[in-house]
């Protein structure tokens, strides 16, 4: 999934550029339109609405019946909240213990957004900056690499991790994220337009080594290229389902997406009100997250697909 | 300076140890493993091209493409349709709608929630007997008698169709409206001053310039279309029940390999649905390439 996220922008360009606003151009509309404008513009603004509430109402629900005890759910449909709460964790619990998904998750998450953003950086950096037999050659077979499906290697994979013994850890989930072509491929663009040569050179005449001066000039100058490729790695990490759900094997590993698959076929899905529970409570940290942070994705999304 | 050039091999090593260690030498090992049968123990012979021969005969292979095919187009054309028109309505001179970035956050809130999560979301919500979706109808009066969503081949891929859009279709808009504001306001103002109602300037000027875009779109879909498997594996009995209408083909990859041990037949599958991408990709690529020349040459 990870992989999968990265070839959604493969195509995509160097500068990270922030959204530009409309300016709406002044074009006043003869006078008799008007009433037909204000009409026309009520039934757009009804359906952004309606549209607004089809993608926000299965959430909705899912927070009201996480409130309602199995009976009610199952008597009908309300938007009104219920009291059964705690009663519906304290069954959850019962069965499951969330937060150690919730915490498998975020561990491996972090570190995966950690390694990908500094190795990343570091390649980049290689590549932009020192002139070496084989560096075009090795960054084409980088890109051409980037175009390959995360599932063809899969098995491969799998077989890997069961030689190197390491099946059923977090180590198979965490390490490869060292190599993130993609992440590399958009630093080493926003690099090239930032960060001059001569600024590493005068590094040099000043007495720094080529490690110091990647750490003190070269990383903090791509960090806004790192920042945004951050989003997407930790997004991509905390959603990957297909990996995870291969590699591990014991429940207290499980991520909270595995998790969640393991619920389905538990005995929690017998009681609808801690079945929807257990989902709300791995949404909403995502949807709190999404309040803080949706315009910087947002920009993200932008910038990893537009040509300016 | 030249020897300090030593230093960029230092700088790439890591990337390149966890590369070929985690990401090359496991493609070549899956080829080499699609042309065996091996089973997940070690003595597994060679058997030439066999697998892939069963391939081309597999119905349940060639039953799982179309259902990969059907879900992502019908997804496809809701998703990409939808995002136009709303780049459309929000960069329409004409109209200045407001609340731009408060419409966009909530068309993109679906795509952020763990697939795990929305598959067992709507798993409920589309339950025949107690889900939400048939309790809401039912009161509406739209239908008088409750729908079973997933247990009839069309009525469950469509749900996966619609389930995908309501998924994606806001991720499409924030790029589509990206490349719409990109376009120079002089076009639509020349366009304009030549008496273009809305429509020619959509397929006039719109369409066109936002031709690379809409390929990226396209492509990206695709290549994640193609590799369908977290919602049909959640959403029903996790092998493509109804009829096997909800089977994809890495669902039928993943469960070939780790439900069957068919780990030989299963690297075949995954080297098949890799040539289908590419193969895929290069249409789409061709197809709007020629489209671009037979437009010139028009002009």
């Amino acid at each position: 999934m990870e992989q999968n996220a990265e070839t959604r922008r493969m195509l995509a360009d160097s500068e990270v550029q922030p959204l530009r606003e409309e300016k709406p151009l002044r074009l006043e509309p003869p006078k008799p339109k008007q009433k037909k404008k204000i009409f026309s513009r009520g039934v757009i603004y009804t359906g952004l609405i309606v549209l607004t509430i089809i993608c926000f109402i299965p959430f909705l629900m899912m927070l009201v019946n996480a409130t309602r005890t199995n009976g009610e759910i199952m008597s009908g449909f309300s938007l009104l909240p219920g009291t059964a709460l705690l009663d519906n964790y304290a069954i959850l619990s019962d069965y499951i213990n969330i937060w150690t998904g919730f915490k498998n998750s975020l561990i491996i998450a972090v570190l995966v957004t950690l390694l990908s953003g500094y190795f990343s950086a570091m390649t980049a950096f290689g590549f932009a900056f020192y002139d070496f037999k084989g560096k075009n050659a090795m960054f084409i077979f980088m890109l051409v690499m980037m175009m390959v499906p995360g599932q063809l290697g899969l098995i491969g994979f799998y077989e890997i991790s069961k030689t190197l013994g390491i099946l059923d850890s977090f180590i198979p989930l965490i390490i490869p994220s060292i190599a993130s072509p993609f992440v590399v491929f958009f630093i080493r663009q926003y690099t090239q337009a930032t960060l001059h040569v001569s600024m590493i050179e005068a590094a040099r005449i000043d007495g720094a080594s080529e490690l110091r001066i990647f750490h003190t000039i070269a990383l903090p100058m791509m960090m806004p290229a790192v920042a945004t490729m951050s989003i997407f790695t930790f997004i991509g990490s905390w959603n990957n389902y297909l990996m995870p759900l291969v590699l591990l094997f014991s429940p207290e590993k499980y991520t909270l997406p595995v998790l969640m698959g393991f619920l389905k076929g538990s005995q929690v899905a017998e009681n609808l009100g801690a079945l929807y529970l257990g989902i709300a409570i791995s949404v909403v940290p995502i949807m709190i997250a999404f309040l803080f942070m949706s315009k910087y994705i947002v920009s993200s999304i932008s910038a990893g697909a537009v040509k300016e | 300076m030249k020897k300090l050039d030593r230093y960029g091999y230092a700088f790439i090593a890591p990337f390149w140890v966890v590369f070929l260690t985690f990401s090359i030498y496991p493609v070549f090992l899956t080829l080499y493993y699609s042309f065996t049968n091996y089973t997940g123990s070690p003595g597994e012979e060679i058997v030439g091209f066999a697998n892939y021969a069963r391939l081309l005969t597999d119905t349940y292979f060639i039953e799982a493409f179309v259902n990969t095919i059907k879900i992502w187009g019908v997804n496809f054309a809701l998703q990409i349709g939808l995002a136009l028109l709303l780049a459309l309505l929000f960069s329409d001179l004409r109209l200045k709608l407001k609340g731009l970035a408060f419409f966009r956050s909530f068309f993109y809130l679906p795509n952020l929630i763990t697939i795990s999560s929305v598959a067992l979301l709507f798993g409920i919500l589309l339950d025949w007997q107690h889900g939400s979706l048939n309790m809401i109808l039912l009161k509406i009066g739209i239908i008088s008698d409750p729908i079973n969503w997933l247990s009839q081949p069309v009525t469950a891929q469509l749900s996966v169709s619609l389930i995908l859009t309501w998924m994606w279709f806001g991720h499409s808009f924030i790029i589509v409206m990206a490349g719409v504001s990109g376009i120079s306001k002089d076009f639509f103002e020349a366009a304009h001053i030549d008496g273009a109602n809305r429509w020619q300037m959509f397929t006039y000027v719109t369409l066109p310039l936002l031709k690379p875009i809409l390929l990226y779109i396209m492509i990206t879909s695709l290549i994640g279309g193609l590799q369908l498997f977290d919602l049909p594996l959640l959403l029903t009995d996790g092998i493509g029940a109804p009829d096997g209408s909800l089977n994809t083909m890495v669902l039928y990859l993943y469960n070939q390999a780790f439900k069957y041990n068919n780990y030989g037949y299963a690297a075949a599958v995954a080297y098949g649905l890799f040539l289908i991408t590419l193969v895929f990709s290069a249409v789409v690529f061709k197809g709007m390439f020629r489209k671009e020349r037979a437009t010139q040459k028009g002009a």
